[in-house]
């Protein structure tokens, strides 16, 4: 009796196996989107793969990049990789590359074309190591946004100001109405992308340049920098009272109006849009700051590491194909609030800043990212000293500005 | 006891011998071996991965030139004095007065103990909740009547590594008190009616003769709390992450970040090296007091 019910238990879990159609082959894949709009964009792409009858076991890790990247390069040198990964295009996989331990993806490049269709062509770069490229990008992000809360500036009687400048002007008869006038969470990395920022929209983008490029420790030193440096002061000043540690919570302040504004990623965007806003009427944003209308070709890309199992294999190839189809594309980068990757698709659905974003994408006004520039080690020292700089209202500028040229000095 | 009496010591208890093999292999592989190849690593220039391209003390240089790195040195001596004091002091008062065979010793045992069940994680965020300006202590006293109370240490950069203490202290002061209270079961009650008989004050008797007696308890409590203090890290990154800014970073994080975040190996197992080289100030002069001292009386 026991035996025929042992039979049979078998018998239904092999049908089950052989239920499904023949070629889904399950393909775990991790990333960092775990905040509202992030987790509608990301089921885009999970939709997109598993229409070509695949399946994407979602990997997701909570806590930012920060925390996820630890993890994701641990499984992969510890020998238990994923299908495939997302990490920021630039120097994060270099030496997990270099090690051999990730994907070459030339053949299904040169199959599907990339090189013709992914723009601006610096993405593509930072994905080339010796000639061979190793990642998919699947978005542009930049960082030079100013995320403003039209509410917030009608409660204190102000009009919405057209740059940085105006808006440090207004930053006194905001706090007076009990607002703060700009929103930046206690998360290292939101203080020192900030301070980016505020690099390539006051100094501009060749100072830029001479600083995270040609890693100029004595430009870094001088005149131009210090001014900011004074700017980074008024932020900080302006930051005081926020008391929060998230980005997404700082951007929330902006959509309910607690605080002035935001400088964060295009990413806010996808919050914006999860809370019900519309661009222009609820908020505004302006791109460099409204002061240098540059936007930097940061943003995500997909690694696959290097699998044994000829199934998975082909997946992977499946799923590189899958994130550059001009539909997911543009599925994807609607929900997330970034820019395609593909000069070549249709976005009339794209929102006031996003169009902001592709005109200046179009007319080439782009700068590189830090991830793509500077190390982690570089990127994680610069990240300690805002983080110090911001909190501790009475470090002087000059001290902030001597640490951060000595950084500058020793980066690779 | 003399060895020529008996030649085959190495076969001696055999069977005891062969099953500690695996915990002396463990030990000798993974502390020992682990330790050295740490040290090892921590002078080279390793990145991501280990790679063996020595840099000298390149990594030791820079280490102690980072003003982050000495911010949690700085820290961790603050909130290991407070530990270590208070901790003490708090455990054996408590334990002293569970001692006074009072009514409902097993429930105010439980209660005082039940703190340390909790982890460091689970102790970060609820003293997070209880010291955050909006919603904890400092609101409820406000919404009492008291509008100019002031009480905000996680948000102030002097005084956060205070507020990390205080979680600290009521997450560890049970454990101490309960070892206490069993080292003062462990003093005779003779002593007790001796030290009655010749008129000695009860607060003179703990003083002079109880705690004396009781140093084999408190050498086990210290290693237990420094071995706490030394290690300090999910409590931080619960509480704080480390800020605001830089002003509750700790050793430990210094570590993990730097190996993990910033990728850059040397910089992390030179900074674990530094751990690992204070406390080895602080157990081997100890160390040597204590049993080499004892064998030569």
């Amino acid at each position: 009796m026991r035996y025929k019910i042992l039979t049979a238990a078998f018998a239904a879990t092999v049908a089950l196996n052989f239920a499904g159609p023949a070629a889904a082959t399950d393909l775990e894949v991790t990333h960092w989107w775990t905040s509202g709009g992030e987790a509608a964009a990301v089921a885009e792409l999970a939709k997109a793969f598993d229409a070509t009858g695949n399946h994407w076991v979602d990997g997701a890790i909570a806590g930012s990049g920060g925390t996820a990247r630890p993890i994701m390069i641990s499984r992969i040198t510890g020998g238990d990789p994923m299908g495939a990964t997302q990490f920021n295009h630039g120097r994060q996989a270099e030496e997990l590359v270099q090690a051999g331990l990730m994907r070459d993806l030339t053949d299904v490049a040169t199959k599907g074309k990339w090189t013709e269709v992914v723009r601006p062509k610096s993405l593509l770069d930072s994905c080339t190591i010796d000639g061979k490229i190793y990642c998919v990008p699947v978005n542009i992000h930049s960082w030079q946004w100013l995320w403003l809360s039209n509410d917030a500036f009608k409660k204190a009687g102000l009009p919405v100001p057209k740059d940085w400048n105006e808006f440090v002007a207004d930053a006194p008869a905001l706090e007076k109405a009990g607002i703060v006038p700009l929103a930046v969470g206690g998360q290292a990395w939101q203080s020192s992308g900030a301070f980016d920022v505020l690099l390539a929209a006051v100094g501009g983008t060749d100072a830029f340049l001479k600083v995270y490029k040609d890693k100029d420790a004595k430009f870094a030193a001088g005149p131009e920098i210090a001014k900011v440096f004074k700017a980074a002061d008024d932020a900080r000043k302006m930051a005081k009272n926020t008391n929060v540690q998230d980005w997404n919570q700082a951007t929330n302040m902006v959509i309910t109006g607690k605080a002035g504004g935001q400088i964060m990623g295009d990413w806010a965007q996808g919050e914006f849009q999860v809370a019900g806003k519309t661009a222009g009427k609820d908020y505004t944003c302006l791109p460099g700051l409204g002061l240098n209308e540059v936007i930097a070709t940061g943003g995500d890309a997909f690694y696959f590491p290097l699998l044994k199992d000829p199934e998975k294999e082909k997946a992977q190839e499946v799923l590189a194909e899958t994130l550059l189809d001009p539909k997911t594309q543009v599925a994807f980068n609607l929900k997330k609030g970034s820019l395609p990757v593909r000069g070549d698709v249709d976005l009339n659905a794209a929102n006031d800043c996003m169009k902001k974003g592709l005109a200046i994408l179009a007319k080439g006004a782009v700068i590189p990212w830090t991830d793509q520039l500077l190390s982690q080690d570089s990127q994680k020292q610069k990240e300690d000293l805002f983080s110090e700089f911001f909190a501790k209202q009475d470090m002087t500028l000059e001290e902030a500005q001597k640490r951060f040229a000595a950084i500058i000095a020793s980066a690779d | 006891m003399s060895k020529s009496e008996r030649p085959n010591q190495l076969f001696r208890n055999l069977n005891a011998k062969i099953a500690s093999i695996p915990m002396i292999l463990t030990a000798v592989v993974v502390f020992v071996g682990g330790t050295v190849w740490t040290v090892l690593y921590s002078f080279t220039s390793s990145k991501l991965l280990p790679r063996l391209n020595f840099v000298g003390l390149d990594q030791y240089y820079r280490l102690w030139s980072t003003s982050r790195w000495l911010v949690s040195i700085e820290n961790l001596a603050i909130y290991g004095v407070i530990s270590l004091v208070f901790s003490l002091v708090i455990g054996f008062l408590l334990a002293a007065l569970l001692d006074q065979k009072i009514r409902f010793e097993d429930v105010f045992r439980t209660v005082f103990l039940y703190p340390f069940a909790l982890s460091f994680i689970v102790t970060g965020l609820v003293w997070q909740w209880l010291l955050n300006p909006d919603f904890g202590i400092q609101r409820v006293v406000r919404d009492l009547g008291w509008t100019s109370f002031s009480f905000n240490p996680l948000y102030d950069s002097s005084l956060v590594i205070y507020g990390i203490s205080i979680a600290a202290l009521w997450q560890g002061t049970g454990l101490v008190m309960c070892l206490m209270l069993a080292g003062l079961r462990g003093i005779d009650e003779d002593i007790w009616k001796a030290a009655r008989v010749d008129g000695i004050p009860t607060w003179k008797t703990y003083l002079f003769i109880v705690i004396p007696m009781m140093r084999p308890v408190f050498i086990t409590t210290l290693v237990i709390i420094a071995a706490g203090i030394v290690k300090v890290y999910d409590l931080v990154v619960a509480q704080t992450s480390g800020g605001p800014g830089i002003a509750s970073e700790v050793p430990a994080k210094y570590v993990y970040d730097y190996m993990f975040f910033a990728q850059n190996l040397g910089q992390g197992f030179a900074a674990s090296t530094m751990m690992l080289l204070s406390v080895v100030i602080v157990i081997v002069p100890w160390a040597y007091l204590e049993f080499g001292g004892r064998k030569r009386g």
